[in-house]
């Protein structure tokens, strides 16, 4: 890939790498998408007419220099054009999360007074439609698919194609205002603007500049040897920072090809017929193929069934060492490649993950048995550690170093420092410029040398130098006794069951911790249908008491390995109810990126929290919850609380 | 009332052209029941056209005398101009009316891409050996086809489920390969048998835009029987309201809403 470093020096923006791969990688695949059945291929010098005709087109509609353009909608090749396009005017793209609801798309949209929105649909549009009186900068819409769209007043509405016709059409008009324009692009200037969903308060617009990004996609990709052939699946939302980074910084950067699926329901369909090379998924992705995988297998044959758990179980004991590249017997070896042929192999292809040379898992913890399961099929997946501040990457796993509980070593050119509280800190290249119109904000989290602040408290390994996550700072506290509260590390052990969904735990500064816990719908549904268990609702489900004693004993085997931890046994879980409804991103309970929001749920359940401390066997509840377009309605249940035995702690120890 | 006579513009703004479909003093019995009673309604180029009524009103014995299922002892139907002599359900789907079930109709063992597959039957032309061989225009003809389909697919957004069995689908969504069936036909008249039938408050609303969009997008003339009264005012242009087997009242939503007889029809007046 000599040859491409070489020819990317001095490319100090997107649009200009785009200019480079145009020529470099002409004819090869840029973009894939499947549409009618068909994977439709764009090739880069495809794409960069695509990008200028719609880039054209936008400098047509007046677009000026640093205009930031609102971009909303599913991974489709259009809408990652619009950003190049955006970018190539010298304006900023935007992306926002397409499952927002109106409210929450006023307050980013008039926050960073964007003149332009362009949209995947008809159902962005009204969203957008709807606010619109409160946008005060806002002028031209400009949306995707046709559908439905012919009654709307056009006197702000354009359709996509259509902008880029008029582009094509005024071309010489305007080719020599776009190449000015592309031209003074430097490291400096901004690349994009990617709004944190924050587990607290109002999202924070976080600038990226051009340096931000290349230099980070640049670095990941020399990190793990990535080129031109790679075939990556992007299905993320594209708001979110590891999507632009996957799918636009390092595909850039590397000139490999991005595929989209055709809707947000095949992507599964459409992994399997792409088979990426490059594979990026949350924790809650490989959860989820696990579990189908583990639910079909209830349902197959015996003998298949046999064969199954045999092979895996062999995969268990030595599938990560040969992964790691660890001595392993020549029997051991020989049994494995028959394992492959007749088990391994099929699996992986099934799953879509035949291909995968590099697999990354970040956001949340993985459970190790899933984690496990995935290397031992020979599935390199690994885990980072990241955020929009860093411009994703602060520690990554190199390949042979790969353990479930750490996050790796420092990404290249990344330096971390643990302040006596415990908290993380990085400098990098790939740190923020700052955020958006938030002074204070950014000098909170960023200070005069370029340090950042992760909010996460950790240490680094000693002897192998790997860092390893307790919680989020804030998160951590005390217990009435004085000892550390940690939440996250008994929620994740009780998350790792597949039946559990989701868990937030209560403790700090009081004596004892209880716990909310959803279940998983799938699993648990699965579950109830193999023993005849009748349910309408949720609701119903989640109250059913065969349900509750699983879940019990899920909570006291947590308890027992939570009392093993001197430093957390207090953390042990005393009480706990499994909550009525999933937490759900519409009701402010959780991020868009699925993270609980504490607060917000400790406020809103404050009447089932109070319970749950007073002994009381069960509580009635009501509680307010948002439809997906909006609209407000409530639900009320009754809800049992469950006790669940606690290992007593062996204190002072030490004292004897 | 509206006058209709040469198209009318409707409340949101679509132009309504001349009549497609003329139903004039059609009377239908099985045996000494009246189904149909001296019924006379048009349906106009564009529009959709509602027929409601409670139970046993004769909708779907209507729905079917415009498929041509049944044939009414009395009356004429006219359709584009012309006055249609009695004819085999085929071959009214060959001048462009398709219809959906109130209780679905699809083949259960085939996947949803074949079963869509088969509304394409009147624009297949190569013979059965030429099909199993795949031989000359065979080839050509199922790519037309399935291009066709597949743009179908994509506008119902039943992408997920194009190669699963019907059989394995949940109610709501077989009542979107049946919609997605009836439009493979490209008809120029669809006829929709309690579209929402049996189903949640969102599946309704989903029926419901996508029976706007195909008209809005494909210009497809609608004559759908409804039950639930409120997606019927929200949908229609002009409806029938039928009971007891005759026609009480004809208009817009509004005009039928506020029409006495109606009322009493849905209220329950005894009939003495």
């Amino acid at each position: 890939m000599d040859t491409t470093q070489t020819a990317a020096e001095g490319a100090q923006s997107l649009p200009a790498l785009l200019h480079r791969n145009a020529q470099t990688f002409a004819s090869a695949p840029a973009y894939r998408e499947k549409e009618f059945g068909i994977w439709q291929c764009w090739s880069w010098s495809e794409t960069a007419q695509e990008i200028e005709a719609l880039a054209l087109g936008l400098l047509n509609l007046g677009v000026r220099e640093g205009d930031f353009i609102a971009i909303i909608g599913r991974n489709r090749p259009y809408l990652y054009w619009s950003m190049v396009a955006a970018q190539s005017v010298g304006a900023v793209p935007v992306p926002l999360y397409q499952d927002a609801v109106a409210e929450e798309m006023a307050y980013v949209l008039s926050h960073c007074g964007a003149r332009f929105v362009i949209v995947s649909d008809q159902e962005q549009a009204d969203k957008v439609i709807e606010i619109q009186d409160q946008l005060h900068q806002f002028e031209h819409l400009i949306y995707l698919d046709p559908r439905g769209m012919r009654k709307y007043d056009h006197h702000q509405l354009h359709q996509f194609s259509h902008v880029q016709d008029q582009g094509r059409a005024a071309r010489d008009e305007w080719i020599t205002d776009l190449h000015t324009r592309r031209d003074k692009l430097t490291y400096d200037s901004t690349c994009v603007m990617l709004y944190t969903s924050g587990t607290t308060g109002k999202p924070k617009g976080v600038v990226l500049s051009n340096r931000n990004v290349i230099e980070s996609a640049k670095n990941a990709s020399d990190f793990d040897g990535l080129t031109s052939n790679e075939d990556i699946l992007s299905y993320l939302p594209m708001a979110w920072v590891g999507d632009f980074i996957f799918s636009i910084g390092q595909a850039y950067w590397c000139g490999f090809c991005v595929n989209c699926p055709e809707s947000a329901d095949t992507m599964i369909t459409d992994l399997r017929e792409i088979g990426p090379t490059y594979f990026f998924a949350p924790p809650r992705v490989f959860e989820t193929q696990l579990t189908s995988v583990m639910i079909r297998m209830e349902d197959a044959a015996p003998l298949k069934k046999r064969m199954f758990h045999h092979f895996m179980s062999h995969a268990k004991k030595v599938g990560g060492l040969i992964l790691d590249g660890k001595p392993v017997d020549l029997a051991d070896r020989l049994k494995y490649a028959i394992g492959n042929a007749l088990v391994y192999g099929p699996l992986k292809d099934t799953l879509g993950l035949g291909r995968v040379r590099v697999g990354y898992t970040a956001g949340e913890a993985i459970g190790p048995e899933i984690f496990e399961f995935y290397r031992s099929l020979g599935i390199n997946l690994k885990q980072l550690y990241g955020q929009t501040e860093a411009t994703v990457f602060i520690t990554v796993q190199p390949d042979g170093e790969v353990r479930p509980d750490t996050v790796g070593v420092p990404a290249p050119d990344v330096e971390i420092r643990i302040e006596d509280s415990g908290e993380i800190f990085y400098r990098s290249p790939g740190v923020f410029v700052e955020y958006y119109n938030n002074p204070d904000s950014t000098a909170s989290t960023k200070d005069a040398e370029g340090w950042v602040a992760t909010g996460d408290a950790g240490f680094i390994e000693e002897g192998s130098g790997h860092l390893r996550i307790i919680d989020r700072a804030k998160d951590v506290g005390k217990m009435a006794d004085g000892s550390m509260f940690a939440p996250k590390y008994v929620e994740n052990k009780l998350k790792f069951y597949p039946d559990i969904l989701e868990v937030v735990l209560f403790g700090n500064t009081r004596d004892r911790c209880v716990a909310f816990i959803n279940i998983d719908l799938t699993a648990v549904g699965n579950w109830a249908e193999r023993n005849n268990i009748a349910y309408a609702s949720y609701q119903e489900l989640a109250g059913n008491p065969r349900v509750l004693e699983t879940i019990q004993e899920h909570v006291e085997a947590v308890n027992r390995s939570v009392a093993e931890d001197p430093m957390l046994s207090g953390c042990q879980v005393h009480r706990f109810v499994v909550l009525h409804k999933e937490l759900d991103a519409d009701d402010g309970e959780m991020t868009r990126t699925r993270k609980v929001r504490r607060r917000i749920v400790e406020e809103k359940f404050a009447d089932i929290i109070a319970a749950l401390y007073d002994g009381s066997e069960r509580v009635s509840t009501v509680t307010e919850v948002t439809y997906e377009d909006g609209r407000k309605g409530s639900i009320s249940a009754t809800l049992d609380i469950c006790d669940a035995s606690v290992v007593p702690i062996a204190r002072q120890m030490a004292a004897e | 009332m509206l006058d209709t006579s040469d198209g009318y513009v409707t409340e949101d703004g679509r132009k309504i052209g001349g009549v497609v479909m003329e139903m004039r003093n059609i009377t239908l019995r099985f045996g000494g029941v009246v189904a149909i009673k001296d019924i006379s309604f048009d349906i106009r180029e564009g529009e959709i056209r509602a027929i409601i009524g409670p139970n046993g009103a004769g909708k779907s014995s209507m729905l079917n005398v415009i498929s041509g299922f049944y044939i009414p002892q009395e009356g004429e139907v006219w359709f584009r101009g012309t006055k249609r002599p009695p004819m085999k359900p085929y071959e009214v789907a060959r001048q462009g009316i398709a219809r959906t079930f109130q209780n679905i109709a699809l083949f259960e063992g085939m996947s949803v891409l074949d079963n869509v597959m088969t509304g394409r039957l009147n624009f297949m032309k190569t013979n059965i050996f030429q099909q199993a061989f795949w031989k000359g225009r065979a080839e050509a003809e199922e790519t037309e086809n399935r291009a066709a389909v597949e743009r179908i697919i994509d506008f119902l957004e039943i992408q997920h489920i194009r190669k699963t069995p019907v059989a394995r689908l949940p109610y709501g969504l077989k009542k979107r390969v049946e919609l997605a069936r009836a439009l493979a036909a490209e008809p120029k008249l669809l006829l929709l048998d309690e579209p929402m039938a049996g189903m949640n408050v969102e599946e309704k609303e989903d029926m419901s835009r996508f029976i706007l969009d195909v008209n809005d997008e494909f210009g497809t003339t609608i004559a759908l029987i409804e039950h639930d009264m409120g997606v019927v005012m929200d949908l229609s242009d002009r409806v029938v309201v039928m009971d007891y087997g005759k026609k009480i009242g004809d208009g817009t939503p509004n005009e039928v809403r506020g029409n006495q007889e109606v009322i009493d029809a849905y209220l329950g007046v005894s009939h003495d």
